[in-house]
């Protein structure tokens, strides 16, 4: 089949009477269509941004003045007398990050070696997919499940369940992080490695996971920092603690939880011992968010 | 932006009738660099009107650089700068004057890798002219068709047209992009590499397809296969590190080149 | 491949088991909420998604105006958040993450569904904006090249890609849903805790997750504290349909595999 000789078809030939095309500048709703675009999504970006800037602004201003050298040392007060800090809680927050780690640093990272090494088949794209929903769980759900198991087994709160609650809430990402990272690894190290004759999980075990140790760790600290600020799934898991405690099985108080408390009541001193809490928990937020950004680029 | 007019910056040889051809493309003294990497050094040259001028080449000559610059797609990539003039027609490419919008649609352009919009056929050729303002459903219709007869590829999509067009070929894909393309009624068609992802069936269909449309269009082709170069073009340039070294009639320059650097990329001495 | 010998097995094994906790721990979630709930879900049975009365005195226990209140709150953030997220994911701007924190601003304006929504609409501002800018940047670029080749305006070249890009982008709006609906403190927060359904959206109300963190561990009785987790369960659910949705359309754009777990 020939292509038809183009001037078998004409602009102008009878069948077709079409009027020529627009020429010259663009129509004027073009070019304003184009402004308007461009204008409103530098005015999102700049809006987007605004309470990013106010909320620091607002942390900073409102909780620097408690960020004193007692707040991190001093237990709480008796309520209502002024002074004191939030050692205990700070200590606990580590305590239960902790916790939450023993549970979802094997499972998390196994799954996610899992699911690069071997994940192709059903079972892995069902637990991938599901570790992607499980994700998407709204911590307090977490948290409730978390009593069931725990708290009602024990037949008390404790600082156990709320490890338990984290952990539960740190598994999935640390799944899914740790199988991107993993992927990472050039396949040339595992072919190098294979061709020398070491068998697949000596591969695995002595060759991908020390290359993908660095982002495994990036991973890890992701999802520690994100589970030193929740709040909700401790409210009634660890419960909370106003007096020095390290035990498992008692209740703990953690920084999340005890901001929470001082931000409602009614005590003015408590107040501002909440804003320079929330503070240190942004600091701690910005740090790893930061330390992530600089490792990720020299990692790609 | 005035239609460009008969030009008498010199006919640089036509390639038929007595008609004298206009300047479609020219540049003077033209250089651009990226940043401080130079890509194109102090280039003079004239293409005419309603011919085929092949660019050819080792990688990294600034054959594609060259082509983008008729239609500011260099524009795209960050620190660019110039020096001299490059026109099309009596138009200077890079006076502030110069609407960029409307260059590029009288200035077309084919890529390498085939681009189809992840829509159907119809709308992929409708794409520009709704851009345009054209509304009518049967003027779309008859344009679409239009533009799909003159990229050959109406009779093998006509009854599917409002399938999507990732599902044809390679080839066919590459064609509805020309028929996208054409359907804005450019004036020039600027081709980078057009076949070179192609198989060679495709490619033949493509070639004969640049062949026929010289009759409406100034067309530019850069590619790396000198064979077809001297199959398609009437004129070819030879560039070399940012430079054109020679440019001359296609059949003269591959059977007896003034430069001795085109005799020794011809004959495969390097590149 | 070479033959696996016993201790490859061995090996796959165990990280097969570790990876089996995750279907494991869905599953208890699952089972823990049924059983913590079962007995409201035997006493009230489909009636509790409806009833309005949440009376723990009297033993009478209604959902709705929980499920009001997340739902008016979730859509007031998407309101608020999606063209903003949107347009700003289209300019490459730098935005760092907010990170989750117990926000505790105290608006000038009072307590109120709201302003519940508003402050909704900030948190999720994050997700949708990383989201969509890992989305439109794996979009190929190629197409917006022919479309500015075609003679088109950025803006139009940019409708194109977004059009591309359009599935992905709802996955990653309709992700952004489901951590509002799940949002527990900033809410409780601000929402003003109160048991009526209003039509004003000035008014205080309730959310499925404030309910739940405010009475809790106040809980008179069984009843009430299974009503609570017939509310968690319920929160379950829809985040867990919200979500499978989501991933869906965001694994449809990107190719089953890869995923944006890190920017979630």
């Amino acid at each position: 089949m020939s292509p038809a000789p183009s001037d078998a078809l004409t602009l102008g030939s009878p069948a077709l009477a079409l009027r020529p095309l627009p020429a010259g500048r663009p129509a004027f709703v073009r070019r304003f269509s184009n402004l308007l675009l461009i204008v409103a999504s530098g005015a999102s970006a700049l809006i987007v941004m605004t309470p990013l800037v106010l909320i620091i602004g607002e942390l900073l201003v409102r909780g620097l003045p408690g960020m004193s050298l007692g707040f991190f040392v001093h237990m709480p007060a008796p309520v209502g007398e002024p002074g004191g800090g939030m050692a205990n809680a700070i200590v606990g927050t580590g305590i239960l990050v902790g916790l939450g780690l023993v549970l979802a640093l094997p499972i998390g990272v196994g799954t996610g070696v899992y699911l690069a090494e071997h994940g192709n088949g059903p079972l892995g794209s069902t637990v991938r997919y599901l570790a992607d929903v499980l994700s998407g769980v709204p911590s307090i759900v977490i948290g409730v499940a978390t009593y069931g198991l725990v708290v009602v087994t024990l037949g008390h709160f404790s600082a156990l369940a709320g490890g338990v609650a984290l952990g539960l809430l740190m598994i999935p990402t640390l799944a899914r992080s740790t199988e991107e990272v993993v992927r990472l690894v050039p396949a040339s190290y595992r072919q190098a490695a294979l061709a020398l004759g070491a068998p697949k999980w000596k591969v695995t075990q002595a060759v991908v996971l020390p290359a993908a140790r660095a982002g495994i760790v990036t991973a890890t600290l992701l999802a520690l920092a994100r589970a030193a600020g929740e709040t909700a799934p401790l409210l009634f898991t660890a419960l909370g603690n106003r007096f020095w405690s390290t035990a498992i099985e008692r209740p703990i108080g953690s920084l999340p939880v005890m901001i929470y408390d001082y931000a409602r009541a009614p005590y003015a001193d408590w107040n501002r011992q909440a804003w320079a809490g929330a503070l240190v928990l942004l600091i701690l937020v910005t740090v790893v968010s930061a330390l992530l950004r600089l490792t990720a680029r020299r990692i790609r | 932006m005035p239609k460009p007019g008969p030009s008498d910056a010199g006919a640089s040889g036509t390639t038929r009738g007595t008609a004298p051809s206009r300047v479609a493309l020219s540049m003077q003294d033209f250089s651009l660099s990226y940043g401080t990497r130079p890509a194109l050094q102090h280039v003079d040259l004239e293409i005419p009107d309603h011919s085929v001028t092949a660019i050819i080449g080792p990688s990294g000559c600034g054959k594609s650089t060259l082509l983008r610059t008729f239609n500011r797609m260099n524009d795209l990539i960050p620190g660019v700068r110039v020096s001299g003039t490059a026109r099309f027609g009596a138009i200077d490419v890079y006076a502030s004057g110069t609407d960029v919008v409307e260059l590029r649609r009288r200035v077309g352009m084919v890529f390498q890798r085939p681009n189809p919009f992840p829509k159907s056929i119809f709308e992929n050729v409708a794409f520009g002219l709704r851009m345009l303002g054209v509304r009518k459903r049967r003027e779309l219709e008859g344009r679409v068709e239009q533009s799909l007869q003159h990229a050959s590829l109406w009779n093998e999509v006509k009854d599917r047209l409002h399938g999507s067009a990732l599902q044809l070929s390679g080839g066919q894909q590459q064609r509805l992009c020309i028929a996208r393309c054409l359907a804005v009624e450019p004036e020039v068609i600027l081709m980078d590499e057009p076949a070179s992802a192609l198989d060679p069936t495709a490619t033949a269909r493509v070639e004969e397809l640049v062949l026929g449309l010289k009759e409406r269009y100034t067309l530019v082709v850069v590619t790396h296969n000198m064979q077809q170069a001297a199959r398609i073009s009437d004129r070819t340039a030879f560039m070399l590190e940012g430079k054109l070294v020679e440019f001359d009639e296609t059949r003269r320059l591959f059977t007896s080149p003034r430069q001795k650097l085109t005799e020794d990329y011809i004959t495969g001495r390097f590149g | 491949m070479a033959s696996t010998g016993a201790a490859d097995r061995a090996y796959r094994a165990l990280l097969g088991t570790l990876a089996l906790a995750v279907p494991l721990v869905a599953a208890l979630i699952v089972f823990e909420m049924s059983r913590g709930a079962a007995p409201t879900l035997r006493a009230e049975g489909w009636h509790f998604i409806f009833a309005t009365d949440w009376d723990p005195v009297a033993e009478k226990f209604g959902a709705l105006p929980y499920l009001y209140g997340t739902v008016v709150t979730s859509g007031l953030a998407l309101l608020f958040a999606v063209p903003l997220g949107l347009g700003a994911a289209i300019e490459p701007w730098l935005i760092a993450h907010l990170g989750f924190l117990p926000l505790f601003q105290g608006f000038p304006f009072g307590l109120g569904v709201l302003n519940a929504g508003l402050v909704l609409a900030i948190m999720i501002l994050p997700t949708i904006v990383s989201l969509s800018r890992e989305i439109l940047r794996v979009t190929p670029g190629g197409l917006r090249e022919a479309a500015l080749a075609l003679g088109a305006t950025r803006a139009e070249a940019i409708t194109v890609m977004l059009g591309a890009a359009r599935p992905g982008i709802v996955g990653a709006v309709i992700l952004a849903l489901g951590r509002a609906l799940g949002e527990t403190m900033a809410v409780t927060m601000v929402i003003g805790n109160t048991n009526r359904i209003s039509a004003s959206l000035l008014a205080p109300g309730a959310t499925m997750a404030s309910v739940i963190a405010n009475e809790f561990t106040e809980a008179t009785g069984k009843l009430h504290l299974a009503a609570l987790i017939e509310i968690a369960l319920l929160l379950f659910a829809m985040t867990l349909v919200v979500n499978g949705v989501a991933r869906l359309l965001v694994y449809w754009s990107f190719g089953a595999r890869r995923d944006v777990a890190g920017a979630v």
